[in-house]
């Protein structure tokens, strides 16, 4: 990294802790994002090694200190024929360059995109402003829909389907796959795998209107066995509230505005615009990756949800405190 | 020539018949713009127009610098309330459009009208009265914007408008409208400047100026116009299209009735891609111009230098695929382009080495022209090596969107047009106003801007990788995104602060600035050749051009070529490879008539926004302006 | 000079029209809800018109181009279209013609959607929040060209059986939203 050692020192320390971020496209936790920070590395050495010569040549040209020039077209010929052909050879080394990578750039675009069995299909469709998730199987009663977060075994290669309701998105995972755009009547897939346990951030890459700062999505990679657990886990319907506050916050929940948009599986709640909330106390964020799961969070995105996502199509709704109360409870119980 | 009686003889005064001052004085007066107003708006002498482009375009970059300062302070830390989201979408919006539309484009148009004609040795560009016409166009569309954005009403969907986000169900109200108008103002502008411009080049040359002795910074514009009329058609199509189907619901990008949205943007990188040439190329011609003056020798590689930049033209229009890798396209579709990205690195890699080894050969001489050419080399490499990266279909899945992109593009075009241009102004600042600016303030400038703007955009490729997307108005604190971005908006106002020192010694150097005198640079090419501020009949007799660099060829007077009527508008028009002079053509003399011409399609263009039958109405006082103006006057070039 | 001319003409022009692209997306005051006393016929004891008392809200949602265009995404979230279609009419009746059974003033569509009406219409209220209730009212009105039309939301980017609210005629249609006779 000749350029960043060169200035902005300080840039190595933010580059290293860049690579430890949850949502780096250097930390690679996957065989796909691994190739792809080994590309972007060999680009960032050669491209880096040419800005520097570049650079080296001309100090070198204006700290040469030739005799001043009282006829600017006094040249030498022999001199120039020379100059001439160091930049025939510089341009056909750039030509050789440019090939060498335009080959690594297209051998490593198969390996990426290169299709295998997947051990799981998951339909991501993107929604302004909240990513909107299916688990597909054959069997029918084992497929689910949730929001906002997806589980993935770790090792099994996962097809994500990719599609949107309204405007166009683009689904990235950074520390998993490269960017891919979901757009409204074509279909596009992508696959990608995990090599560890760990909880990846993404977030939408292309500007879908004013939430898009706020659309994050999260992947849960996990072993096979806690996959599985997850998976029968979502597949129920919510459980019936056992304490009174949450039986409160249920009763309350089915009688308010929310049923209009979101669906809770085992209630009559069945609204199709929002995400599906039969296990949102499960999730680890609120909001597209905007909030941490919390009772508190929850009462604070129902009472304001224009105070922390302008102009997102959550209402703002009338609730009696002791019911806002209990819905959060409720909706926090949703495990 | 007071003498009115005399004036049926005088018609036919040639430039042989008289000479010196009175020579000077009757053709100032020929193709001088007269006093009082109505004079001013009917000028077509391209010194003027191009300067009233260049200060236009000046304070559109000021507008777009200060939106962009104001998303910084909104960045600077996480969850920063200072701007909203609807204000900040309007806000990159409105810069992004303004940088390309209203000051990139336009003010290399700016400075390519000003020299184009000087450099060839001829008195006017062609077509005088277009070029005024594009500059009130310009004018217009870019105060419609700017009104419009005042009001609440600016857009908000990107300067690129992908739909369906820009499309009728999801940008209710004008504001995409207001956008989408704008593109066909200030493309209208720039399809006639072009045209002007291959015009002016290929017939318009000073006798003897073969192509191989054209300026480089004129081979630039050749190259440039000729992008603009092949790239900019289809951005007005699909922005007519995408009117279309917001105001009288066509389905062009609606695939549930058969559309495409991704036929926008097809379109749309169509023209975007060769636009970044658009402004790129006519810079290059400025840092050939800066270093061949400033090595003190011809340029090494004339003809390598020529064809680079004949084949960056042709292979910009193969690339806009690059923008949208990330769309599902076929694999090896997507390696096609990433191939053709990255053979455009050769041209440009022979134009850098070209300069380099022009400059190893020369001589240097350390003034602010110079010193910004220098910055340009350090930050465009860069630019370009990492736009390298971007051609590359894996690379471009993960940096695509996000800041590393934002970086990467702003090296390019600050560097490889911003430093350019204003190594540019300080380099002709003296010709065109006759003073020069001041050293010391130029070099405090260069040195605010090369640091601030890479104090600004640099953290911004790790901003990049470390997953933030663009077009963001805020972001969590978890994400660890605030060191980087704070010192991103430091380093953006120190840029700002170098930019108003600019435009402080722009102003003071204009009142006070030293005097100039002709070539105050010992410069070879013809602007040199006149006075400075020039005459507005540029050249008191048409130069013969022996040789690339004629103001170093010849130590004393130019030979010249007499024959040109001294009381008519005349220009030599010659052959298009060897510039022999063919005929003596009529220049169109000023006419109110561009301005009533403008007004009249500003107004159709602004009312078809609300209603298509504006299109309708519109062109009546289309058609009679146009009539006037084209009207034949009865002055003395129509009865010949 | 005339680029000045032309400027404040720009800005008279465009004045008239600046509340349109306001967005404001928190209801204010929040999720309370106004009182419109409009009545549902002309007719009224005495010399004067019925007495209405109006909040003004009215002018506010359907002379704005957001309010508008949420209203237009809501009529479909909420299953407006339902019974009345794209507004053509179903098992509810057409939103497109001039017949209003209720009134066809904003604050009369507001009421109908928020208390219901006798024979199928149901009540909404505490199901769809005021502001809501508002937006969709306006686009209701929208699809009988009954707002400005530089405000009004175009086609969807969907199938769409009839002129887009801002082509829509500013002739009433005929009841059903049958084409309009000749």
């Amino acid at each position: 990294m000749s350029r960043f050692s060169l200035f902005l020192l300080p840039a190595i320390g933010f580059a290293l802790a860049g690579c430890r971020g949850w949502q780096s496209a250097l930390d690679a936790q996957g065989p796909q994002a691994s190739e792809l920070a080994w590309l972007f590395w060999i680009f960032t050495w050669v491209l880096g090694a040419i800005w520097l010569a570049v650079m080296i040549a001309l100090a070198a040209a204006l700290l040469r200190s030739p005799a001043s020039r009282p006829d600017p077209l006094l040249v030498n010929p022999a001199q120039d024929r020379r100059y001439a052909a160091v930049v025939a050879s510089l341009a056909v080394a750039t030509g050789v360059v440019v090939l060498v990578l335009t080959g690594l750039s297209v051998v490593s675009q198969r390996n990426l995109f290169r299709v295998e069995e997947e051990a799981v299909t998951i339909r991501v469709t993107g929604r302004q402003w909240w990513w909107e998730i299916r688990y597909e199987e054959a069997d029918a009663s084992r497929s689910f829909t949730t929001a906002n977060e997806i589980h993935l075994p770790v090792g099994k290669p996962v097809k994500i389907i990719l599609n949107s309701a309204d405007v166009i998105h683009s689904f990235w995972v950074p520390s998993l796959m490269g960017k891919q755009d979901l757009i409204k009547g074509q279909e596009n897939d992508i696959r990608l795998v995990a090599d560890r346990p760990g909880i990846y951030r993404g977030q939408c890459a292309e500007f879908c209107g004013l939430q898009h700062a706020h659309m994050g999505i999260l992947a849960v990679a996990e072993s096979q066995q806690d996959f599985e657990r997850w998976r029968d886990a979502q597949i129920r319907p919510a459980e019936p509230p056992g304490d009174p506050e949450r039986q409160k916050g249920q009763a309350a929940f089915l009688t308010q505005p929310c049923i209009m948009c979101h669906s809770v599986r085992g209630t009559p709640a069945g609204g199709k615009v929002a995400p599906d909330l039969t296990h949102v106390g499960s999730r680890k964020y609120l909001a597209a990756g905007t909030l941490p799961m919390s009772r508190g969070n929850l009462a604070a995105w129902i009472v304001d949800p224009h105070g922390i996502k302008p102009g997102v199509n959550m209402p703002t709704i009338k609730l009696q405190p002791d019911d806002l109360n209990a819905i959060a409870s409720y909706l926090e119980g949703l495990k | 020539m007071s003498d009115a009686l005399a004036r049926r003889d005088e018609r036919d005064l040639r430039d042989t018949m008289v000479d010196g001052s009175e020579l000077h004085a009757r053709l100032a007066k020929t193709w001088g713009t007269g006093r009082g107003l109505i004079a001013a708006l009917s000028t077509v002498d391209h010194k003027i127009v191009a300067r009233r482009y260049l200060v236009t375009a000046f304070v559109f970059l000021f507008l777009g610098g200060l939106s962009a300062a104001a998303m910084r302070i909104q960045l600077a830390r996480p969850e920063n309330q200072f701007i909203g989201p609807d204000l900040y979408n309007q806000l990159f919006t409105m810069h992004g459009t303004t940088m390309m539309f209203l000051f990139a484009v336009p003010v290399m148009e700016a400075v390519g009208i000003y020299l184009v004609p000087l450099m060839l040795g001829t008195r006017n560009i062609a077509f005088p009265r277009l070029n005024a016409f594009s500059y009130w166009v310009f004018l217009f569309g870019g105060l419609f914007l700017w009104v419009a954005f005042i009001l609440n009403i600016g857009p908000d969907v990107g300067w690129f408008a992908y739909t369906p986000l820009s499309g009728p169900q999801y940008s209710p109200g004008k504001r995409t409208d207001v956008w989408a108008q704008m593109i066909t103002f200030t493309e209208i502008a720039a399809l006639a400047t072009a045209v002007e411009f291959i015009v002016t080049i290929l017939k318009q040359r000073a006798p003897g100026m073969t192509l191989d002795r054209i300026p480089l910074f004129v081979w630039a514009i050749l190259v440039t116009s000729f992008v603009i009329v092949f790239a900019m058609p289809a951005v007005m199509v699909a922005s007519t299209m995408l009117i279309l189907d917001r105001l009288i619901g066509t389905h062009f990008f609606n695939p549930s009735e058969g559309g495409d949205s991704l036929l926008w943007q097809h379109l749309f990188w169509f023209f975007g891609h060769p636009e970044v040439y658009i402004i790129f190329l006519p810079a290059a011609g400025m840092v050939s111009s800066i270093v061949v003056a400033f090595a003190r020798r011809p340029a090494l590689g004339y003809l390598p230098l020529v064809l680079s930049l004949i084949a960056v033209g042709f292979l910009s229009f193969g690339l806009w695929v690059h923008h949208m890798f990330t769309t599902g396209l076929p694999q090896l579709g997507a390696a096609f382009f990433t191939a053709n990205s990255m053979l455009i690195a050769i041209p440009n890699g022979i134009q850098i080495f070209c300069w380099i080894a022009t400059l190893w050969g020369g001589k240097p001489v350390f003034r602010t022209p110079l010193l910004f050419v220098l910055g340009f080399f350090f930050i465009f490499v860069l630019g370009g090596l990492s736009g390298i990266m971007l051609a590359s279909v894996p690379i471009d899945t993960q940096v695509h969107d996000t800041y590393f992109v934002v970086a990467h593009f702003h090296y390019v075009l600050i560097g490889g047009a911003v430093f350019p241009l204003l190594g540019a102004v300080y380099y002709w600042f003296p010709k065109i106003t006759g003073r020069m600016m001041s050293e010391r303030l130029g070099r405090w400038n260069f040195w605010l801007a090369f640091i601030g703007f890479n104090l600004a955009f640099f953290p911004m490729h790790l901003l990049g990788l470390q997953g933030m997307p663009r077009r963001v108005y805020t972001y969590q604190p978890e994400m660890g995104w605030g060191t980087l971005n704070l010192l991103a908006t430091i380093g953006s106002v120190i840029l700002l602060i170098s930019f108003v020192l600019f435009l402080w010694n722009v102003v003071s150097s204009n009142r006070r600035g030293e005097i100039a005198g002709d070539n105050p640079w010992d410069a070879g090419t013809l602007e040199w050749a006149t006075s400075s501020p020039p005459p507005p009949q540029n050249f008191d007799r048409i130069p013969l051009v022996t040789s690339r660099e004629p103001l170093w060829a010849e130590r004393g007077p130019l030979p010249v070529v007499g024959g040109l009527a001294v009381d008519m508008r005349q220009v030599v028009v010659g052959t298009v490879t060897e510039a022999r002079p063919i005929l003596r053509e009529s220049s169109p003399e000023p006419s109110i008539w561009p301005l009533f011409a403008a007004i009249a399609v500003g107004g159709t263009f602004l009312g078809s926004i609300f209603t298509p039958w504006a299109v309708v109405w519109g062109s009546i006082p289309v058609a009679i302006t146009l009539i006037g103006w084209f009207w034949p006057s009865g002055s003395p070039e129509d009865e010949k | 000079m005339s680029a000045l001319a032309r400027l404040l003409l720009l800005v008279l022009l465009a004045f008239a029209g600046c509340q349109r692209e306001e967005r404001s997306f928190r209801a204010d005051p929040v999720a309370t809800e106004s009182i419109e006393k409009v009545a549902l016929v002309p007719l009224s004891p005495g010399p004067s018109g019925p007495v209405t008392d109006t909040s003004g809200k009215g002018k506010e949602y359907e002379n704005n181009a957001y309010h508008l265009a949420q209203g237009k995404t809501l009529y479909k979230w909420m299953n407006c279209n339902g019974c009345h279609a794209n507004g053509g009419g179903g098992s509810g009746p057409a939103l497109i013609d001039d017949l209003w059974i209720y009134g066809g003033s904003i604050e009369n569509i507001v009421q109908t959607i928020r208390e219901g009406r006798p024979n199928g219409m149901p009540s909404f209220r505490g199901k769809i929040p005021d502001d809501q209730i508002w937006q969709i009212a306006g686009f209701v009105r929208s699809m009988s060209g009954n707002v400005p039309k530089d405000a009004a939301p175009g086609r969807d980017d969907a199938l769409h059986p009839r002129p887009a609210e801002n082509r829509t005629p500013e002739f009433p249609p005929v009841s059903g939203g049958a084409p309009p006779p000749r």
